[in-house]
């Protein structure tokens, strides 16, 4: 066999083994009752919720509770298929978090609660503004 | 009153843009074969610069005068904004940054066209095609019901349907809505030039490539595209890591590289160019080479491309924080890009047989073989990077063909990236060291060991100094860090060798021992970057958490010292940066009509002199941004003060900024998470009463406070006093733990009604009012109310030897200068003995 067939074989190896990381390293989006179903079965890999945060009848968002120490804080999030569920947050709220329209959490199921490694907020975006503020 | 006309002529100059690049390609492309076109080609050119001028012109006087009834102006700029950040409002958009790219282009395709280089037609076709495609994102024209661009001279109104355009169709709003705060920044002045001159510059080696293949010039397109690979790759390199440090500076994730999807789609295009300007450099003793070299610098252009559509398609979703919102322009740029990369497959793939081929076998002694390593490792590098941040392209594909995928990037980006990066920069630091030996002489093993025998006894024992005074356990770190030692010493070596023969080729090792020095810098600053205001007096939550979870975030009240580390904090309060003092706490300021004037409401000292009076009027130049004074004090006594800012801006919100403290040896970076939201009343306690006569000393909230007097008072603010009316102010010093606070309430009798104005000290968060006036006993009954203490929770990182990073880049900045002018120097020879084709 020639040198450069050797270099080529490790190079397509090396490519399958990068192809092959990614799909193992990747992460999933999923509902909170698939992320707690692959927690019972020991599956301890961090996801990725897509979803809103609680609100009450008139649109007030209820169930955010800060740490004393104001350095953690507990939110109620609703996923994509209206579950509810309480995430808790191991940083200070941030300032924008009652403002976002949808909120994406990562993180894994620990014991009842699901604790967030990160949170995504989207804000509304200035480009669906309709109306000037004048 | 609107002005239309500068609009009209804004958009005039883009149709006359495209209309232009049209010409420009089909007669470019017909000069390649009929010299007779030359000369008409090159005058459509000049029209399309002149248009692509105007065009920015004629944006940049909308912005400059501002011209709110234009969308772009109001959108991302507004009137109190200095000239350099209407510069950069210029970007904030999309279509802005599209006319940045097409600057660029169109100023390279100026170069280009007025050189008396024989390839110039056909290059210049490439250059104008691609000019097509630019201008027509910024075109905004609907043709069969199809939007073809974004232009950036829309009205507001034709963009905002708000209701007051159907009552007043002149209606111009008073002012803009801003800029992104985070464009409030001078590296958002140069940044984005530098990096959309790298991103434009990639198109100039591609155009020689093409017009190579297709010229059947096979091997010589690569001199002339050398010089240029290699300006694209410094441009790009700088802006890439200008963009780094910006990210440092500015945002708030604590360091200068995320592994975020933005920052791959640009990263991954510079290693493919880097890798394809090696394969030049071999072109000439090697067919293989060659045909890599066309592949790379044609993928790279791609890459840059594909760049594009990820971060302006809105396909990167909620994956990135810094991607654009998608313009409708998606289509238009899949359909640039795919062109593109068709055409250039099926141009390679008809022409592959005649580019000149061998199967000869590389010696391992050869440096063609060492380049070819350095280019391969390179590649596995972008490719490790471009498949995981492609993540939300397969998913579009998976469900374009009727599939459903799920799946998500990583969840911690930056450990997956490194653990693959780290070794292959490994290999990198070994190569780079090595290879240059190849680069001077003919090779054998015995030789080769001559060589690096030096270079590794110095490595070993440099290393080992190095491990001892460090702290370096992890094997793949102490890896790197040798390697990257042994690689600074390698091109030392032949540096120190050159420098007597012949110092104009040393850009090769220059450039590699940056690249060392960037490699240790991003190992010890990144590897070892240290959270100091880690919380271990324990959390209140704490059995909620699993183990693993740290609380990295410190809570610190006003005025009350808190040890981190071996640091004593102190947060001493919110100040505004005033023009010509510095500076000022924020309670001494009120605000005016004019956003950016505020008035001193007492006399402001600083350092003991007096810098204004009270009721002076001084200036801020963004009165959205607040900072936080924070003093450290070390223990071994150096002592310094960080300002972390916080810009409350009405569309983004709020946005936290850091504060750096350098030093030779390491940053100590500093941000605040959160502060009490300023909109939030503070909520007060029960009310406490207190009786204590004129001069006597009380307690308010357990500090020390002496009711020092009582004053009439002939006006009060707010409260017109008729001619019966009495109104008298108590006068309270309050001793702070480092200032005095006067307070200061009011007492009021209207019409015969008692009326009370109670005043705040948040120093000490204490309200006080006046609840009686006793004669009888020359006493005042006082009413006090206690609050939350103003407080902020802030994250601070030391980032150890992150100065060698940037001396790095600096090195590999010079490197690239000194080979680009070596090889633009030779192309120069060849061309003037007439032997360049």
């Amino acid at each position: 066999m020639k040198k450069s067939h050797v270099f080529g074989i490790i190079v397509i190896a090396a490519a399958i083994g990068v192809i092959v990381s990614t799909a193992g390293d990747a992460s999933s989006y999923v509902t909170f009752d698939e992320a707690r179903a692959l927690a019972d079965k020991g599956n301890a890999s961090k996801i990725h919720i897509v979803g809103t945060l609680k609100k009450d009848e008139v649109d007030q968002i209820v169930g955010i509770e800060r740490s004393p120490d104001l350095l953690s804080f507990k939110f109620i999030m609703v996923d994509e298929n209206e579950n509810e569920q309480t995430v808790l947050y191991a940083q200070p709220i941030p300032q924008d978090f009652e403002r976002s329209e949808q909120v994406v959490v990562v993180g894994a199921y620990h014991k009842d609660t699901f604790i967030a490694e990160k949170i995504l907020l989207k804000c509304p975006s200035k480009y669906q503004e309709n109306e000037l503020s004048v | 009153m609107v002005h239309y006309f500068i609009g009209q002529l804004g958009h005039f100059f883009v149709v006359l843009a495209f209309v232009s690049s049209l010409v420009a390609t089909y007669s470019y492309y017909n000069a390649s074969k009929k010299a007779t076109w030359e000369t008409f080609s090159k005058y459509t050119y000049y029209i399309h610069f002149i248009a692509v001028i105007g065009i920015l012109v004629s944006l940049f006087l909308i912005i400059n005068r501002h011209y709110f009834e234009y969308h772009y102006a109001w959108n991302y700029s507004s009137k109190f904004l200095p000239i350099y950040y209407q510069i950069s409002s210029f970007w904030n958009g999309q279509e802005g940054s599209f006319l940045l790219w097409m600057f660029w282009n169109v100023v390279l395709g100026l170069v280009i066209a007025r050189t008396r280089s024989i390839w110039k037609s056909a290059v210049m076709t490439v250059m104008s095609l691609s000019q097509v495609f630019l201008t027509s994102m910024v075109l905004g024209v609907i043709l069969f019901d199809i939007k073809i661009g974004s232009s950036p001279f829309l009205l507001l109104r034709d963009v905002v349907p708000d209701n007051i355009f159907k009552i007043n169709p002149e209606f111009i709003p008073e002012d803009g809505s801003g800029l992104n705060p985070l464009l409030q920044n001078y590296w958002m002045v140069i940044h984005p030039p530098v990096l959309f001159l790298g991103f434009a510059s990639t198109i100039v080696p591609f155009a020689y490539a093409i017009a190579g293949v297709w010229q059947g010039k096979y091997k010589e397109w690569v001199r002339p595209a050398l010089p240029w690979t290699q300006f694209s790759a410094v441009t790009l390199g700088v802006g890439i890591l200008m963009g780094a440090y910006w990210a440092y500076e500015t945002l708030n994730f604590g360091g200068y590289w995320n592994w975020d999807p933005v920052e791959n789609a640009i990263y991954v295009p510079w290693l493919t160019l880097v890798a394809g300007m090696h394969t030049m450099i071999a072109y000439k003793k090697n067919p293989t080479a060659l045909k890599a070299s066309l592949i790379l610098i044609s993928v790279t252009f791609i890459l840059i491309l594909y760049s594009t559509f990820l971060t302006r398609s809105g396909v990167l979703g909620e994956t990135s924080v810094h991607s654009f919102t998608d313009l409708g322009l998606s289509g238009q740029l899949l359909i640039y890009l795919l062109l593109f990369f068709v055409g250039t497959i099926v141009l390679f793939a008809w022409n592959w047989k005649h580019i000149p081929s061998t199967d000869e076998e590389v010696s391992a002694y050869s440096r063609e073989f060492w380049i070819f390593m350095g280019a391969t490792v390179l590649c596995l590098m972008a490719f490790q990077v471009i498949i995981p941040t492609s993540i939300p392209v397969w998913n579009e594909i998976v469900g374009f063909f009727g599939g459903n995928s799920n799946l998500a990037p990583p969840v911690d980006q930056v450990g997956f990236y490194t653990q693959y990066q780290l070794w292959l920069a490994i290999l990198l630091a070994l190569l780079s060291g090595t290879g240059q030996f190849f680069f001077w002489r003919k090779m054998d093993p015995s030789k080769l060991m001559a060589e690096i025998k030096l270079p590794l006894v110095v490595t070993l024992i440099v290393a080992s100094v190095i491990m001892l005074l460090s702290k370096v356990d992890e094997i793949a770190y102490l890896l790197l860090l040798v390697a990257s030692i042994y690689s600074v010493i390698a091109n030392t070596k032949i540096l120190l060798r050159l420098k007597k023969t012949n110092l104009k080729l040393s850009g090769g090792s220059i450039t590699h021992i940056g690249v060392a020095f960037m490699l240790i810098g991003i190992l010890f600053s990144s590897g070892y970057s240290k959270i100091l205001s880690v919380n271990y007096t324990g959390m209140i939550w704490k059995k909620d958490f699993p183990d693993e979870v740290n609380q990295n975030n410190l809570l610190l009240f006003l005025n009350e010292p808190r040890q981190m580390m071996d640091y004593s904090l102190l947060y001493k309060g919110m100040r505004k940066k005033v023009e010509g003092i510095g500076y000022v706490p924020t309670s001494m300021l009120n605000a005016t009509q004019h956003p950016l004037k505020l008035v001193a409401n007492q006399t402001i000292k600083t350092g003991g002199e007096i810098v204004a009076e009270k009721g002076d009027t001084l200036e801020v130049t963004n009165n959205e941004n607040s900072y936080f004074e924070v003093v450290y004090q070390k223990a071994s006594g150096r002592t310094f003060t960080l300002f972390p800012r916080v810009q409350m801006n009405n569309q983004m919100g709020v946005v936290y900024s850091p504060d750096i403290n350098r030093t030779a040896l390491a940053d100590l970076y500093t941000h605040v998470r959160t502060f009490p939201d300023p909109e939030q009343e503070m909520e007060w306690s029960e009310v406490s009463e207190v009786t204590v006569p004129i001069g006597e000393r009380f307690f308010i909230n357990d500090y020390v406070a002496t009711f020092t007097g009582v004053e009439s008072m002939d006006q009060v603010p707010n409260v017109p006093l008729g001619e019966k009316d009495v109104a008298v102010k108590a006068l309270i010093e309050i001793a702070g733990e480092f200032d005095n606070y006067s307070v200061e309430p009011i007492y009021v009798i209207k019409d015969q009604m008692a009326g009370r104005l109670p005043d705040i000290s948040n120093e000490i968060a204490a309200k006080i009012t006046i609840q009686s006036i006793n004669p009888e006993n020359n006493s005042f009954t006082f009413g006090l109310q206690s609050g939350q203490k103003d407080w902020i929770i802030i994250e601070a990182v030391e980032k150890p030897y992150i100065n060698i990073l940037w001396i790095g880049t600096l090195l590999l900045a010079i490197g690239f200068i000194v080979a680009m002018n070596r090889r633009y120097d030779e192309f120069k020879k060849m061309r003037d003995k007439g032997l360049e084709a």
